[in-house]
């Protein structure tokens, strides 16, 4: 890309040259706060996994010691596990819950409207709104939908269930966003596509499978992507609704770091956490998205 | 004959979806509004009382003139108001040069610029700490803010918006005499000035409902913002259930209206902050 445009800038006829006050102006700004508070951290974070460091004071360098450490960390590979099995928990649901209230929303006449407010409030909620609201409702004594269904169950206190409750939570609270995205890919299904396909016989699910399927394939895949890489950042609401527990089996790859860092002060385990972390996530959003590119082929 | 049948039975059926869905994401939200406006001895009463009676206020004043409500209130708004008036100024500078002017290594520093959109920022917390607490920012209010600033998608969006403004604007305000600064306020900003609407209130939700980093940079409950301090409440306020409520409606609340207010620019926001429109 640089190369094409390096060449047309040399065919351009003879540039003026560069008035560097505006441009420094402009940009300095942005700049400052960007190095300082996003570039700089991000080196640190590489520098730190490679030290013994504590939260406060930096100490010295240890090599590969951290990431040794981390690779036969059963608590790591744990985390991991829960992290995988939230996606897992999220990734199609809210994708497919997504698409569904968005079809159905666009169909919903005088409905439309009300449908979209109520499906994306949750989104723009805090998360804390979002998780005291369920803690009263999935309330095991005192809650709604345990009195409705007349059982006593522990929702987040039940290893087996702590984790399906969590991501059921989440696509509540999340899902209007994917819905947004999913209105747009279908505003852009022209009519007459569906106009012609009517008139060549085609009905009800046959519509769906050749017609909105394909065409709203390119918004799938972006859904998919953004919310693999999301449900893998999983944090707040784990640590708000069960704490990790019970007996840590649903503390996720985030909160690992963030009992590492900030309960054992250990900074440069912390830190080794999150450069792996960043590795994973980078490599499954690549892999994600040659298999979606190949599928739309 | 068949199909006209047939597909009105579709839309029924959908209708009759739609109208289930809606009810199971309505429902949290509406039990959350009754069990806030009962008496305390109602909202945790077995048998389950449905309907409030009689419905009161009460808890909404409680919470609001004791505790610390109004202080995380007043933190909110101070910390998201100033985020999103300087990631705007920030962002449309930034994005100006990006798009208007012509140096040496400007697409290399744009590309650069839009690293931050794949670094995640839940990596960089643990430095960020260390550098809040080497300036003596932990549990103030500048330290909640100085890491939000940073906003690589506002830049990417906006620069995407003066690109389109026609040329002969700049060339005949640069003609006048007049100054960048003076060409960027008076002609792109007015004539984005939709765009720049949407990603202010995106940008403004955003701030607003960001837990992961006040919750990092505060453990004072003076300084806490409304999503970090309401993980507080049942330490504060006790276990009274209907206070907790009423204390997270009124926590969504700004938010929900500001959607409502401007549901259009909001969804323009968050989709061109999505790379789908612009």
């Amino acid at each position: 890309m640089t190369a094409v445009q390096s060449t047309t800038q040399l065919n351009r006829p003879k540039r003026a040259p560069t008035i560097w006050g505006p441009v420094i102006f402009l940009l300095l700004p942005f700049l400052v706060v960007y190095l300082l508070f996003f570039i700089w951290p991000a080196l640190q974070t590489v520098y730190l996994s490679f030290t013994q460091s504590g939260l406060t004071q930096t100490g010295p360098l240890i090599g590969l010691a951290n990431f040794k450490t981390l690779l036969a960390d059963p608590d790591f590979w744990a985390s991991l596990l829960h992290t995988a099995y939230f996606s897992v928990l999220t990734v199609i649901p809210l994708t497919a819950i997504g698409m569904a209230t968005a079809m159905l929303t666009k169909a919903g006449g005088r409905l439309r409207r009300v449908a979209q407010a109520v499906f994306f409030i949750p989104y723009v909620l805090p998360v804390s709104v979002a998780t005291l609201i369920w803690q009263w409702v999935l309330n095991p004594n005192l809650g709604v939908v345990n009195a409705v269904t007349n059982s006593q169950t522990a929702w987040f206190a039940d290893p087996n269930l702590a984790m399906p409750a969590v991501a059921a939570v989440t696509v509540w609270w999340t899902v209007g966003f994917n819905m947004l995205l999913f209105l747009a890919g279908l505003q852009n299904i022209p009519l007459e596509t569906y106009e012609a396909a009517e008139l060549d016989g085609a009905r009800g699910f046959q519509v769906f499978r050749y017609i909105t399927w394909p065409a709203l394939w390119p918004t799938t895949a972006l859904v998919l992507t953004l919310q693999l890489v999301a449900s893998f950042k999983i944090f707040s609401q784990v640590y708000l609704l069960t704490g990790g527990g019970p007996f840590n089996s649903t503390r996720v790859v985030l909160e690992y770091m963030y009992d590492t860092a900030f309960t054992n002060t250990d900074a440069g385990y912390a830190s080794a956490i999150a450069v792996v972390f960043f590795v994973v996530i980078l490599v499954l959003a690549l892999l994600q998205n040659l298999l979606l590119n190949r599928g739309r082929s | 004959m068949m199909a006209a049948r047939q597909s009105v039975w579709a839309a029924v059926l959908g209708i009759m979806a739609l109208l289930i869905l809606m009810a199971i994401w309505v429902a949290p939200l509406l039990w959350a509004t009754l069990t806030a406006v009962k008496p305390e001895l109602q909202a945790a009463a077995q048998p389950i009382v449905w309907l409030p009676s009689p419905v009161t206020f009460e808890n909404f004043t409680s919470v609001l003139t004791t505790g610390n409500l109004p202080r995380w209130y007043g933190n909110s708004v101070a910390s998201s108001l100033i985020i999103t008036v300087f990631t705007l100024v920030l962002s449309a500078m930034a994005a100006y040069a990006f798009s208007q002017l012509t140096f040496p290594g400007r697409n290399l520093l744009f590309l650069f610029s839009l690293v931050g959109f794949m670094l995640p920022f839940e990596a960089l917390l643990v430095p960020l700490y260390k550098l809040m607490n080497n300036l003596h920012a932990l549990n103030t209010l500048a330290g909640i803010i100085l890491p939000q600033l940073v906003s690589p998608i506002a830049i990417f969006v906006f620069r995407q918006f003066f690109d389109q403004v026609p040329k002969e604007f700049r060339e005949a305000a640069v003609m006048d005499g007049a100054s960048e600064l003076r060409i960027m306020w008076g002609i792109y900003v007015p004539l984005s000035a939709n765009i720049i609407w949407a990603i202010a209130i995106v940008t403004f939700i955003g701030a607003w409902n960001n837990f992961l980093w006040p919750f990092i940079v505060t453990n004072s409950p003076e300084q806490m913002t409304i999503p970090v301090g309401l993980t507080q409440v049942q330490s504060a306020y006790g276990l009274h259930y209907a206070q907790t409520m009423a204390i997270a409606i009124l926590g969504g609340l700004p938010v929900i209206l500001a959607y409502l207010l401007f549901q259009r620019r909001v969804t323009e926001g968050f989709l061109s902050a999505s790379g789908l429109k612009g």
